[in-house]
This record gives C-alpha cells, sequence and structure tokens, in this order.
C-alpha cells in the first residue's frame, strides 16, 4: 500500500502487468474513491462553471460529460477535471484528489454568482469497471440500460440496489464505466463487482496498471504532463480549449500563446536503445538537453518502452532521433505518433 | 515465508551478500522482489567498476520505477550476471540465488560486521512493513 494524498491505496494486487492486461483484454475493477467531487449548484452555476473551466459548458445538455481545464489566470493548470452536466442549475465535477482543496478554493474565489459551491468528496465512493467486458460486467449488477450510454455521458441510475451515477468514461483507453455512489455502500459493491466479473476474467486493479493504461492511451496526468506551469496547448491539450466561447479563467494568456505560438510541445517517444525513460530524465537532440521526460516505462501491450516528454516546438516532429539520459547515459530513443495504443472501435 | 540464508549479510536497503574467501556474491533480497513486483529490466554493473559500501553500484526496474541498488561492501566488481539482464524475471523467482546482481573483490572484509544476520534481517522487515 501506498500513501496517495492521504489515501492508503494498492500500487498492484496481482501484478502491474497481469491486471493491465486484464484491462485490455477482459475486465479490470479500480477503486478510485480518493477523487474528488465538486457539485455547483442553483440558477446562477452556468456562468460560473464556464468561466472556470476551458471547454463549451454551453454545448452540454443534461447527462453529458466534459473534459475541461481549470486554469489560473496566467493559463496554467490548477487541475484537469471531468464536468458532468446533471440538470440546468446543477453541475457535478470530478476532480484529482491531490487537487480537491485547492480545486474548490479556486472556484470558490471565482464564484461572483450567486452559485452553490459544495465539496462533496465526502459523499462519493467511486469505483471504475474498465475493458471490452465492463458492459457485460456492470450489466449484470443493474437495470439501468448501459449500452444506451454513449461515450462521456452518464445516467443517474442504480448499481445493486444502491442509486449511483454512472458514467461512461475511464483513464485507461478501453471502453468501460466510472461510477459514483455513497461510500457506506462501496465494499458491497465492490464484492459484487468482483463477483459480477468472475465469468469474464475481472481482475481488481491498482494505480500502477492505472498508469501505464493512461500513459498508452496518452492520457494526462496532473503533475506530469500538466501542471501550474504548463499551458493546454503545450500539453497537447487545445482540444479542451474554446477561446471563442466567452470570457472565462486563461483566455487572455491562451490567445496571445495561440497568436504567438507554443514555446515547446508534449511528444511521444519509443526507447531504441536498451533502457527504460523515467519521469524528470532529460531529453537530449543534437548533443545538447532539449527537454524532459513527464512520464514513462514499459508498455504492457506494446511490449516496448514509451514515454511522452516535452521539447522545443521546433524539434517536436514525428520521426526525429533524440536520446534520453539515463542515469548519467544517452540512449537512443525515437519519437513517435499518439496515443500509443488506440482500442478497435 | 520467504527463507533468508542464515550464511548471508543483509543491508537495510535490501541487498544480500554471501563472502566467499575474498570474493562477494551480492543480491536482493525476496522481500525486495516483492515490493518492487514485476522486475522488467536490470542495468548489471560494469565489471572491473569500484564500488564502495552503501552506493550504488547498479539498478533494478520495476513497471513503476527504476531503483538503485546499493552495495553492501567495497571493493571492486569481477563479474556482473549478464544473462540475468535478458531474463530480468528472474528476479522475481530467485533473489536468493539464481538472480544474483554480482560478485565483487572485497577490500574491507570488516565492512560485512556492521550487517544484519538473517534474524536481524527478518525482524527489520518485520517492523518496516
Amino acid at each position: 500500500m501506498v500513501d496517495f494524498g492521504g489515501w492508503d491505496m494498492p500500487v498492484q494486487y496481482s501484478g502491474i502487468i497481469d491486471e493491465h492486461h486484464a484491462v485490455r483484454r477482459a475486465v479490470g475493477l479500480f477503486d478510485v474513491s480518493h477523487m474528488g467531487e465538486i457539485e455547483i449548484r442553483g440558477r446562477e452555476a452556468f456562468p460560473l462553471v464556464d468561466f472556470v473551466t476551458t471547454n463549451a459548458v454551453a454545448r452540454l445538455k443534461p447527462g453529458q460529460i466534459q473534459y475541461a481545464g481549470l486554469l489560473y489566470g496566467h493559463g496554467g493548470f490548477v487541475d484537469d477535471i471531468l464536468v458532468h452536466k446533471v440538470a440546468e442549475d446543477h453541475y457535478f465535477l470530478c476532480v484529482n484528489a491531490a487537487n480537491q482543496e485547492k480545486d474548490y478554493q479556486h472556484i470558490l474565489a471565482a464564484n461572483r454568482w450567486a452559485a452553490e459551491v459544495e465539496f462533496a468528496s465526502e459523499r462519493y465512493a467511486q469505483l471504475a469497471i474498465q475493458g471490452p467486458m465492463a458492459l457485460a460486467t456492470l450489466q449484470k449488477l443493474t437495470s439501468t440500460g448501459l449500452a444506451g450510454i454513449r461515450n462521456y455521458n452518464f445516467v443517474d441510475g442504480e448499481v445493486a440496489g444502491t442509486p449511483a451515477r454512472i458514467a461512461r468514461t475511464g483513464y485507461t483507453g478501453e471502453d468501460g464505466f466510472e461510477i459514483y455512489f455513497t461510500p457506506e455502500e462501496a465494499p458491497r459493491i465492490w464484492e459484487e463487482a468482483i463477483g459480477a466479473g468472475r465469468e469474464f476474467g475481472i481482475k481488481p486493479c491498482g494505480l500502477g496498471a492505472r498508469n501505464t493504461l493512461r500513459l498508452e492511451a496518452k492520457m494526462a496526468l496532473y503533475g506530469h504532463e500538466i501542471d501550474a506551469e504548463t499551458p493546454p496547448l503545450e500539453a497537447d491539450l487545445g482540444w479542451i480549449v474554446k477561446l471563442d466561447k466567452g470570457e472565462f479563467l486563461g483566455r487572455e494568456r491562451l490567445a496571445a500563446q495561440q497568436r504567438e505560438g507554443v514555446r515547446r510541445k508534449l511528444m511521444g517517444f519509443e526507447m531504441r536503445g536498451r533502457g527504460i525513460a523515467r519521469d524528470g530524465y532529460e531529453v537530449w537532440i543534437d548533443g545538447a538537453p532539449a527537454g524532459w521526460v513527464t512520464s514513462g516505462g514499459p508498455s504492457p501491450t506494446l511490449n516496448q518502452n514509451i514515454g511522452l516528454c516535452y521539447l522545443p516546438a521546433g524539434l517536436a516532429d514525428v520521426g526525429r532521433p533524440i536520446q534520453v539520459s539515463i542515469r548519467g547515459q544517452l540512449v537512443e530513443a525515437v519519437t513517435v505518433p499518439t496515443p500509443f495504443y488506440k482500442r478497435a472501435k | 515465508m520467504s527463507t533468508y540464508p542464515e550464511e548471508f549479510r543483509y543491508t537495510k536497503d535490501h541487498e544480500w551478500v554471501r563472502l566467499e574467501g575474498d570474493i562477494a556474491t551480492v543480491g536482493i533480497t525476496d522481500h525486495a522482489q516483492q515490493e518492487l513486483g514485476e522486475i522488467v529490466y536490470i542495468d548489471p554493473p560494469k565489471v572491473g567498476a569500484r564500488v564502495e559500501q552503501g552506493r550504488m553500484f547498479c539498478s533494478v526496474e520495476s513497471v513503476k520505477a527504476a531503483n538503485d541498488v546499493f552495495s553492501p561492501v567495497s571493493g571492486e566488481v569481477v563479474e556482473a550476471n549478464e544473462p540475468l539482464a535478458k531474463e530480468p524475471e528472474k528476479l522475481n523467482q530467485d533473489p536468493h540465488g539464481a538472480a544474483w546482481l554480482a560478485k565483487i573483490k572485497v577490500s574491507a572484509p570488516e565492512e560485512i560486521g556492521r550487517l544484519m544476520t538473517a534474524a536481524e534481517y527478518f525482524s527489520y522487515i518485520g517492523a518496516e512493513t
């Protein structure tokens, strides 16, 4: 068990590689109750949510979900979040565990409307059921028709007799669901999900596999690809920024960046030489330090050592030979297209 | 329960050493490999390299992270377990046997006396977990 922002969490159960393959080939179950929840309500919930996030909240219909940045005025990330529109006057935000207090204070400080902002993390446990057999597994536990829930949509239904918010989202690059419900029921629903998935070969999965899975799918991890100093355009997250939606925190800085161009860009790479790139290692190009690794490790699906790194914008193209400094030695690598893994539809 | 050989000595950083004459065979403990999980990469020490007790001399990587291995003794690396680099998973299977990491010609045999016995190490990892 490791301490993760005050939560005791398993890095692995049966082994990271085993759990990783279970999610890609069958189904895996993650306890992600450490994730935070913030609820915003009231007639003026919309202007507040729209002002603090980068994506176009006006385009959301009830039951839809958006990935978005929560930015400082200077354009760096406070956090990356999921915005669920429950109703015209009710939004449910899923935020990173380590950032939840900071996010809450940030949103409160921005609330010049009459919106109610609730720190709701204590009211929710969250389980992620991920993999090609996730739907079949979860469907055994609910009368809510899961096939009718489209990607990045959710339904308020029930799981194993307990009211649950069932969202078709995930952090693995596979199909799957994230369910939110009262923490008292978490041990029971965990056991029931394991039982329901047994016939499909379900595996309980820890933080280790969550990280290898999200890296293959090139999903950002706060503190690695994004942080307070990194604007979305550098992190290849321009698609979550809607500059034309009107005023929002960070907009001026991002608009300036779009005009002037970014300094650096996030790129994927594969190791060619022997060695594994890890977070923080230097990346060299043509005999000089050029950037750094944000996340790196073995990819169980590709059976390759992969990573993400920041490179100067002018050198950030696919197919470029780079070197990663591993314990003082420069090891050959090459930039590649991302995501590293994309599931067949 | 895993067994910790009586004839080994152990470090607080979870390395083991077995001295025969002036040659020390070194590796990481069963407890260490369990904590690390699946070992996917080993960066073996260089033959001829001078190592010092308590200083990093090679690296063992799990899926999750790179981990420094500290030499339990001072001396010169006379042999590295090169075949192990091609089968890093052996380190999970036989850490006290076939998956030794290096043989070191010791320059200060008295250093071994500062390390833990099997019984001491066993209670040390019991207290740590």
